[in-house]
């Protein structure tokens, strides 16, 4: 469904007077999502994951510039297409309610989703059709955001995504700061839609909420994808994963070993030349300090680790 | 009852600042340099003799001091009573009715044009932002707004009336017609220019502002999502630029009533036009206390009834005012 080749997005800033210099947020990332499939992108903020969401859609700034390919369908996805499937084929769900218009009934704002996805028949009764498959009562269409509690939000916005017929959904972050029990059920309608067949990215720093729902969880790293792996290696135990980098994400987690990961991910204007996790890798070499590691297909799993053996 | 509460505040308010504003208002004539018996006699100067001049001042009583003449004319007002105009010879309350009406049109056709026009260009501009014709009305409204009402209202005058011969030269009637008995074409024709001048004036700061918020709408958040959603250009901008920045729109539009007021001062002085004014400047320089304070009570009203009003549409209009934070 989804292809993102060698994906790099670089940004030029004035800084200091009219000095200008380039940040390169995102380097040599690649991913792949398939129909029916849900895959969790991790990582630390910075890492570039909310980047890659909206250069899937091409709602990037106007002086981001984009080098690498990302596949739709086994077609490019050029910024023509883009701007052709953006709200039909592919939809976001974005952070929060504000996203939301503050002004507009949040009804509205799904019967405009509606319209706009293309889909045959009154955008009425399909916003009324969603809503009741996500409990919310006809006259929550009435309430402007600022009316809406957490948890209504959450389904409000997964309702504009699930009103049309998008093939693609794009979570950017649909769980910050959210009641366990509002957690758990934005994420099982994350699976639901995943089940319908559509192929759905879930973008989100916790690691712990992905697993419960991913079939694949892409690992991100200071723009670039470090790891590929099926949801089962992260149960399976640290042992099962591949880069030095998730199983230290492993063992941070609160049920595992609790141990954080000592140093920080380099800012994007300060890469190393060579493995971008090198300056905090416990089994550094020369050979990693040299050259950006190449992805490759382990165990079933994609890595991009030059120590990790079959 | 939110309502009432509203009313109440805003009249208690308005009642404080009348009576500071007339203090000032006041103190200022008090010491102002031109004698009102010299400026009420003008050119029978020679005529009158000091005896009648002192007869004049004692019967106007200027020869008591200012606080008690204050009181006097304070007094007097509160039982509905602001005395007569010394130059209309009429009572202030009529004078101040007749100037307004013949104002108020003048005021309302460029409150509507300005209004409407520079609502258009800022979305223009802020819906293309960085494109050649954003530059134009940028260049445009800074231009007008370096540019001085009565320097425009001359450049006007000389292009229409003087070298085009398009509109009258002044004031709100053909010569030797009556402005009341004028007829209706005769009034827009005589209306035009002044109308065009405050309204062209007016545009200049209602376009950059309409402008700036559009353009902070469409670089929003909500903006984003609805671009990821499909929305267009202009589908963003109808759907989601208009209904954010209406609001603060037309909060500007009710504020702006005092620059109206005081830029309808300049151009009525230039086109003779016999509004509220051209009588304000009248009874400046004239020395008529009575009718000046008037008009400065009355310009007060007009103001801060303008601002009250932009408050409470504010409150009716905004869902998030008017429905209260509660979920």
């Amino acid at each position: 469904m989804l292809a993102v080749r060698n994906l790099s997005i670089s940004f030029r800033m004035y800084s200091a007077g009219l000095r200008q210099h380039e940040i390169t947020p995102i380097t040599g990332l690649d991913l792949e999502v398939r129909a029916g499939e849900l895959v969790g992108i991790v990582g630390a903020s910075g890492s570039g994951k909310s980047l890659l969401a909206h250069a899937i859609l091409g709602i990037l700034p106007a002086n981001a510039r984009t080098a690498g390919e990302i596949y739709f369908k086994e077609t490019l996805l050029t910024p023509d297409r883009q701007k052709r499937l953006r709200g039909k084929e592919i939809a976001l769900i974005p952070q929060s309610v504000g996203f939301l218009d503050p002004l507009m009934r949040v009804g509205q704002q799904v019967r405009r989703a509606a319209y706009l996805s293309g889909a045959n028949g009154s955008a009425e009764a399909a916003q009324r059709q969603v809503f009741r498959r996500y409990g919310l009562r006809d006259e929550d269409a009435e309430r402007y955001p600022f009316q809406v509690s957490g948890g209504m939000a959450r389904r409000v916005l997964v309702s504009t995504a699930a009103v049309g017929q998008a093939a693609l959904i794009i979570a950017d972050e649909p769980t910050p700061g959210l009641h366990p029990a509002v957690v758990a059920e934005t994420l099982g309608h994350l699976r639901q839609l995943a089940d319908e067949g559509r192929a759905v990215l879930l973008i989100t720093h916790d690691i712990g909420a992905a697993l419960t729902v991913a079939d694949r969880i892409a690992v991100f790293y200071a723009g670039t994808t470090v790891e590929v792996a099926p949801a089962a290696d992260f149960q399976a135990g640290g042992q099962a994963l591949r880069h030095p980098y998730t199983q230290a994400l492993w063992r941070a987690l609160p049920q595992n070993q609790f141990v954080p990961i000592a140093g920080s991910q380099p800012p994007p204007d300060q890469l190393p030349a060579g493995c971008l996790f090198a300056p905090r890798c416990p089994h550094v070499s020369a050979a990693c300090r040299a050259a950006r590691p190449e992805l490759r297909l382990i165990r079933g799993g994609w890595v991009r680790c030059i120590h990790v053996e079959g | 009852m939110k309502l009432l509460l509203f009313v109440v505040k805003k009249l208690a308010r308005l009642a404080v600042l009348l009576i500071a504003l007339s203090m000032a208002a006041f103190a200022l004539v008090s010491l102002s340099p031109i004698d009102p018996v010299n400026a009420y006699i003008g050119a029978d100067m020679l005529r009158v003799s000091p005896e009648q001049r002192a007869q004049i001042a004692e019967r106007w009583g200027l020869n008591d001091p200012p606080v008690q003449r204050y009181l006097r004319w304070m007094g007097q007002a509160l039982q509905g009573d602001l005395g007569t105009s010394s130059i209309y010879r009429q009572p202030v309350i009529t004078v101040i009715g007749q100037r307004f009406t013949a104002s108020l049109a003048l005021m309302s056709a460029a409150w509507v044009l300005s209004g409407v026009l520079g609502f258009t260009l800022g979305v223009l501009a802020g819906g293309n932002e960085g494109s050649p014709l954003d530059r134009v009305v940028r260049w445009f409204a800074y231009t007008l707004a370096a540019t001085p009402t009565f320097w425009l209202a001359l450049l006007l005058l000389i292009v229409f009336s003087v070298t085009l011969r398009w509109t009258p030269i002044c004031c709100a009637a053909p010569p030797g017609v009556l402005p009341e008995e004028a007829t209706l074409l005769q009034r827009i024709h005589h209306l035009m220019l002044p109308a065009a001048t405050l309204s062209i004036i007016g545009v200049a700061n209602i376009a950059l502002h309409t402008r700036q918020k559009l353009i902070a709408a469409l670089h929003s958040d909500y903006a984003l999502f609805a671009t990821a959603q499909g929305e267009k250009r202009w589908g963003l901008i109808w759907q989601h630029g208009l209904r954010n920045i209406a609001l603060p729109a037309i909060t500007l539009q009710f504020a702006s009533l005092s620059e109206l007021f005081g830029g309808s001062v300049l151009a009525e002085q230039v086109f003779t036009y016999p509004g509220l004014g051209q009588a304000t400047v009248q009874a400046g320089l004239r020395g008529d206390v009575p009718l000046l304070m008037g008009i400065v009570l009355f310009s007060a009203i007009f103001v801060f009834t303008g601002n009250a009003l932009a408050d409470l549409i504010y409150h009716v209009i905004d869902p998030r005012i008017r429905l209260g934070g509660g979920a």
